[in-house]
């Protein structure tokens, strides 16, 4: 290494955060299931990602720190995967099918209403940072297309009133009072 | 005995079979007398003998795929099973009918394939969309490991077994076997150079076999029933049944578990219930995403690996997706060739070059800005991205459903540029 690669890795290092105990705690667990530490990587990014939303450049860096490789290499992995968030993302992210049977059966006037009522193309989060919009391939489960995945949920046979319904029940709980999430 | 060995325990409207269940219904006995009646050379045999072949696209008989695996007192002593259960073909949905819908399944089909091959740890590699899937296989390990099903000295065999489950966290290229196993050592899901072929060399360099979802549900059936019933189960040439979906404009979508050999007017007319109200059919993609279009005239053949073969496509997936006379083919073709070029992993000149140009071209014919010189450089791409040109499947894949397409929808792609418009967008 030279002495200015020293200097860029070491101040690398430095803009690094701690990892959480629960962050910690789960890595190892996964450490225990692989012969080889680089291999825990996407877990560990997966991990830090469903604490904190996202993979900051910190959290990539304590993530490299921890098993031991560059910071470079981990983000190779990072921004290989569709599903690794390396920016900030909304509370609920929309995961929706773009793929052929969901094509067929119009899913692009599905999501040019998703568009319309929330004012978001693809890559774009609400104002309010609640949703994220994201295309995704294919999600298996043609015979009920168009669907999507919302918050963990997989939302089938989409149709513009079903949007409509699931969104106006995000203004109702949007309404009911700031205290549901404290 | 049953003939409908991967789906007879699958009732969607309820929680698949917990451990207690599936043994009631028979589940697990066909591994345990392997591990009592059976040597890994015996079940090997059997397998060869039934004439499976791959369920996840490729049809390459899983007998054959597993003998390459060193085996005696000189092999490796670290050998390794993978599940590919990365489903994202697009249009396809079988896998998930299987993990969701009998669990343990796919763990008793993992037993045979790891015991035959004298692995003692086995990964599934599961989609990271797919969340259910992953909920259920988690319990159902757990179940297993508890009742002595996992674990060490499997029932006292003297074999043992790990199940680990990794979550992938989405990109198309890690269902290609080298890209997976990439994957799951922690790096960039690039396809790997082959030979050597992960059965001599694959995860860190170990002898391992990757194997699809419904071929390892295959595997309980026949050893419990043999392989003379297994054969039996199909109608044509192909053993065994295959899983087959239709999506698109058909009365009722779905998933069902057919013999090979069945023809696929049954799948289309019968079981999802012809086209829907309002719409003709005008082609289909057999397979998924990556398989040829067929016709209409093509109904009648029957869904056997050589049979559509010969039509000039392949089975695939077994998936069919409906292209009606409502939707414009130069539309879905596009669709399919953004999937394919934001899909590609970049690591060889063709695909990562190829694939977003073609993209270009579909987005200007169906914007009305096509030129005839397109449809020329489209045809080339067939070639410069065909097979033998690019370093894994994904690419002479993508050129499946295009070269067909240009063949049958020619004067759809013309109208495009002779117009300006897509006739479709009224």
């Amino acid at each position: 290494m030279t002495d200015t690669q020293l200097i860029a890795s070491s101040a690398l290092k430095a803009q690094a955060r701690a990892l959480t105990e629960e962050e910690l705690r789960e890595i190892e667990h996964e450490l225990t299931l692989y012969p080889d530490k680089r291999a825990v990587g996407l877990e560990a990014l997966k991990i830090v990602q469903k604490h904190q939303g996202w993979v900051s450049d910190e959290s990539l860096l304590a993530v490299a720190n921890y098993l031991e490789m560059s910071a470079h290499e981990l983000d190779g992995v990072a921004t290989f995967f569709n599903l690794i968030f390396r920016q900030p993302v909304g509370r609920k992210v929309m995961l929706f099918c773009n793929s052929v049977s969901c094509y067929i059966m119009g899913c692009e006037k599905i999501k040019a209403r998703i568009s319309e009522q929330l004012g978001i193309d693809y890559g774009e989060t609400t104002a309010d940072g609640e949703y994220t919009l994201i295309p995704v391939p294919c999600l298996g489960d043609c015979d009920r297309a168009p669907v999507m995945l919302m918050d963990g949920e997989q939302q089938r046979n989409l149709s513009i009133e079903k949007i409509d319904e699931l969104l106006a029940k995000r203004a109702i709980e949007n309404n009911s009072g700031s205290g549901i999430r404290q | 005995m049953t003939d409908r060995p991967l789906t007879k325990n699958i009732d969607m409207s309820r929680e698949p079979f917990n451990l207690g269940q599936y043994r009631h219904a028979g589940g697990y006995d066909g591994v345990l007398r392997m591990f009592k009646e059976m040597s890994p050379s015996d079940v090997l045999e059997t397998v060869k003998n039934s004439g499976l072949k791959g369920r996840g696209g490729a049809g390459f008989p899983t007998g054959l795929k597993w003998s390459f695996v060193p085996s005696g007192d000189n092999a490796p002593k670290t050998k390794y099973l993978v599940v590919n259960a990365d489903e994202m073909e697009p249009g396809t949905f079988k896998d998930r009918l299987l993990m969701e819908g009998d669990p343990h399944l796919l763990i008793e089909g993992m037993l045979i394939a790891a015991y035959t091959i004298q692995a003692n740890t086995a990964y599934i590699f599961l989609r990271g969309e797919y969340l259910r899937a992953e909920a259920l296989l988690r319990k159902a390990i757990g179940q297993a490991k508890e009742q002595g099903l996992l674990g060490k000295n499997i029932q006292g065999s003297g074999f043992d077994l790990e199940i680990i489950l990794h979550t992938s966290a989405g990109r198309y290229i890690c269902g290609e076997e080298t890209a997976l196993l990439n994957a799951l050592e922690g790096k960039r899901a690039n396809p790997r150079a082959k030979p050597p072929f992960p059965q001599v060399s694959g995860l860190w360099g170990k002898p391992t076999i990757v194997n699809n979802v419904e071929t390892l549900c295959n595997l309980p059936g026949i050893i419990r029933y043999g392989v003379q019933w297994y054969k039996n189960l199909g109608k044509g040439a192909d053993a065994g049944t295959k899983l087959c979906g239709v999506s698109g404009r058909v009365k009722k979508p779905g998933c069902w578990e057919l013999p090979l050999g069945t023809p696929i007017r049954e799948l289309v007319d019968d079981l999802a219930g012809g086209m829907s109200g309002g719409y003709e059919l005008r082609a289909f993609l057999p397979g998924g995403g990556s398989t040829d279009f067929l016709l209409p005239e093509h109904l009648d053949l029957t869904l056997d690996y050589d049979v559509i073969g010969k039509a000039g496509s392949r089975l695939a997936t077994g998936t069919m997706i409906i292209l009606d006379d409502q939707t414009c083919p130069v539309g879905m073709v596009g669709n399919l060739m953004r999937f394919f070029s934001h899909e590609s992993c970049g690591w060889c000149t063709p695909c990562r070059d190829g694939l977003p140009w073609v993209d270009s071209i579909f987005r200007r014919l169906e914007s009305g800005e096509g030129k005839d010189a397109d449809l020329q450089i489209l045809t080339e791409h067939l070639e410069y991205l065909g097979p033998g040109r690019t370093f894994c499947a994904l690419a002479p894949g993508a050129m499946a459903p295009l070269g067909s397409a240009l063949k049958h929808f020619r004067e759809d792609f013309e109208a495009h540029i002779r117009t300006g418009a897509c006739p479709w967008q009224k």
